[in-house]
């Protein structure tokens, strides 16, 4: 067999090993071996690829492989779980940020060999621009998840947003139209550096998880244009099927939050109009405030006792806290489980990786739809760290801002503590009407602290 | 390969992908999603080709930055979602 045939060969292959990847990372059995079949097909289109006539100097390829390789073991190996939306953003970045340079480089070599044409232009256009949108859309929600940057835009910032995508449009189009000229291919990128920061330099916190799913979706596609530039069908397949699951993961987040996508990219957020509120017609003197030690008598004499965890658990790094407080729940008898939104965290599954990380078995890990029934039969609710996502408006009240999104129904317990700093609004900036409500106990303090005190009073009790 | 080949395959991948992943529980969404983005790091494949076939000053320094970016993202994206499963397999394993 030559060359190129075997290559051919490899990327097939490669490909199908990443097909059987991906559906074994659907199911809890298969996904570790799903996770090995990508790496294995990685491995191998890498091995072929280097066997590729065009290689002719391995001194740059091996000192970029080291530096990447050692970079990204270190970061998977030193990351905290708590870390783990920052970590996936960045990966994502990087993707979308090398398919633009590949884009770049394998244009300019084409204009160079005289072989730049119209269908070489508009792949390699598109991939600028979509790449270019990952790079800095992943840069900037790293830096908002790390909470470092709390620059949240200004007034006209949708106009803006219109008027760049214009712009990187019409860029777009001149550089199908004149493919030799390099300068309207750098503008672009310019033009897609900008629009990936100004895109998602004003989502918020509770948008995240659409987010991130979105550059997820971003960072395959630029790798599938990425393809039609190089004319290669493994940069194709790979490409479309990690942006076709991204997709999937885009909507589940969307319809858990009732937005659409085009709302969280385009929308001013919700925090931006409110927050200035008056609270206390919502609130008034009906907010009844607990302590841990109320909180252990609650829940000694309770049946069953269900944890909503939100995005301040992993602020407050109390998943072992809780897992401590479950098995002492767990040994006196009592069941214990966790009701998980969605869109809890900030990003999709955030909560369950938190909380596998405190060892806690996927068994007491509940769905929105499998706890929301059983809410009526449980005797105290604990919420840590959540908001919005229990706020019983988006049930009630049409005109609420977040009406019509699923809510856990955290309300119907008997009693419901709610452990939170304070009585700010969550991401939504809207008050929520559960913390006034008769059987809600507010219990005010740190997340961690206030389990690990609860915890105390239970053995005390 | 005609584009209208290149057209087809990327239309029928992305059929299959939406196929592959419809119902994934929760508990996945974050190595599903970490998993999927070390294989969109394919364009490293691209990127070696433009950094070994020493065409211009230019053209290198962009292939070596893309592998450099490209390897990051596949191996630490990999290695990461590794991690991420053999923590939710190690506790089942300790439970059965």
């Amino acid at each position: 067999m030559n060359t190129p045939d075997l290559i051919s060969v490899g990327y097939l292959i490669a490909a199908v090993l990443f097909i059987f990847g991906l559906k074994g990372l659907g199911r809890p059995r298969t996904a570790p071996r799903g996770n090995l079949m990508g790496a294995t097909g990685m491995l191998l289109a890498v091995l072929v690829t280097l066997l590729d006539q065009a290689v002719i100097s391995y001194l740059v390829i091996v000192a970029a492989l080291a530096i990447g390789s050692v970079i990204g073991v270190l970061l998977a190996v030193k990351i905290k779980m708590t870390s783990m939306p920052e970590l996936v953003a960045l990966f994502n970045g990087f993707g979308g940020g090398a398919s633009v340079l590949v884009a770049i480089a394998s244009f300019i070599e084409a204009i160079e060999l005289g072989r730049a044409d119209n269908q070489l232009a508009i792949a390699a256009a598109a991939t600028a621009l979509i790449g270019a949108i990952t790079f800095t859309g992943s840069v900037i929600a790293f830096f908002k998840l790390q909470e470092s940057l709390k620059w949240s835009g200004f007034t006209g910032l949708p106009l803006a947003r219109a008027f760049v995508l214009l712009v990187s449009l019409l860029l777009a189009m001149m550089v199908a139209v004149q493919p030799d000229t390099r300068a309207w291919l750098w503008a672009l990128v310019a033009a897609g550096l900008i629009l990936g920061v100004i895109s998602t330099i004003a989502i918020g916190g509770a948008d995240m998880p659409v987010v991130i799913a979105l550059l997820n979706a971003f960072s395959g596609v630029a790798a599938s244009t990425t393809g039609f530039v190089l004319d290669n069908s493994l940069l194709i397949i790979a490409g479309s099927l990690v942006g076709a699951s991204g997709l999937i993961l885009t909507q589940i987040m969307c319809s858990a939050m009732n937005r659409s996508i085009f709302e969280v990219i385009f929308a001013d957020t919700p925090s931006a109009t409110a927050g200035s509120r008056d609270d206390s017609d919502v609130y008034g003197d009906r907010v009844t405030s607990t302590s841990a030690e109320e909180v252990a008598m609650l829940l000694e004499v309770a049946d069953r006792v269900v944890i909503v965890p939100g995005y301040g658990l992993a602020v407050a790094q109390a998943q072992h806290a809780v897992r401590d407080l479950m098995t002492s729940l767990e040994s006196s008898g009592k069941e214990v489980v966790f009701g998980i939104h969605p869109v809890a965290g900030r990003m999709p599954g955030h909560m369950n990786v938190l909380l596998a990380e405190a060892e806690i078995g996927y068994e007491h890990l509940f769905d929105m739809d499998q706890v929301n029934p059983t809410f009526a039969e449980t005797d105290v609710t604990i919420v840590i760290g959540a908001n919005d996502v229990v706020n019983p408006a988006a049930r009630n009240d049409p005109s609420s801002p977040i009406a019509g999104m699923p809510i856990l129904d955290v309300d119907e317990s008997g009693t419901v503590v709610v452990i939170k700093r304070s009585l700010s609004p969550g991401f939504a900036g809207i008050a929520n009407p559960l913390f006034a409500a008769d059987n809600a106990l507010m219990l005010f303090g740190d997340g961690k602290q206030a389990v690990i005190d609860i915890a105390a009073a239970l053995v005390s009790v | 390969m005609t584009l209208l080949i290149a057209l087809t395959l990327f239309v029928l991948a992305v059929f299959l992908g939406l196929e592959l992943i419809t119902k994934v529980p929760a508990m996945l969404h974050t190595p599903l999603m970490s998993g999927s983005n070390a294989i969109s790091g394919i364009t490293l494949i691209g990127a070696l080709v433009s950094a070994g076939s020493d065409h211009t000053a230019l053209t290198t320094t962009l292939g070596f930055l893309a592998v450099t970016l490209a390897t990051i993202n596949v191996v630490g994206g990999f290695l990461v979602t590794n991690r991420m499963l053999s923590m939710f397999a190690g506790r089942g394993k300790r439970r059965s």
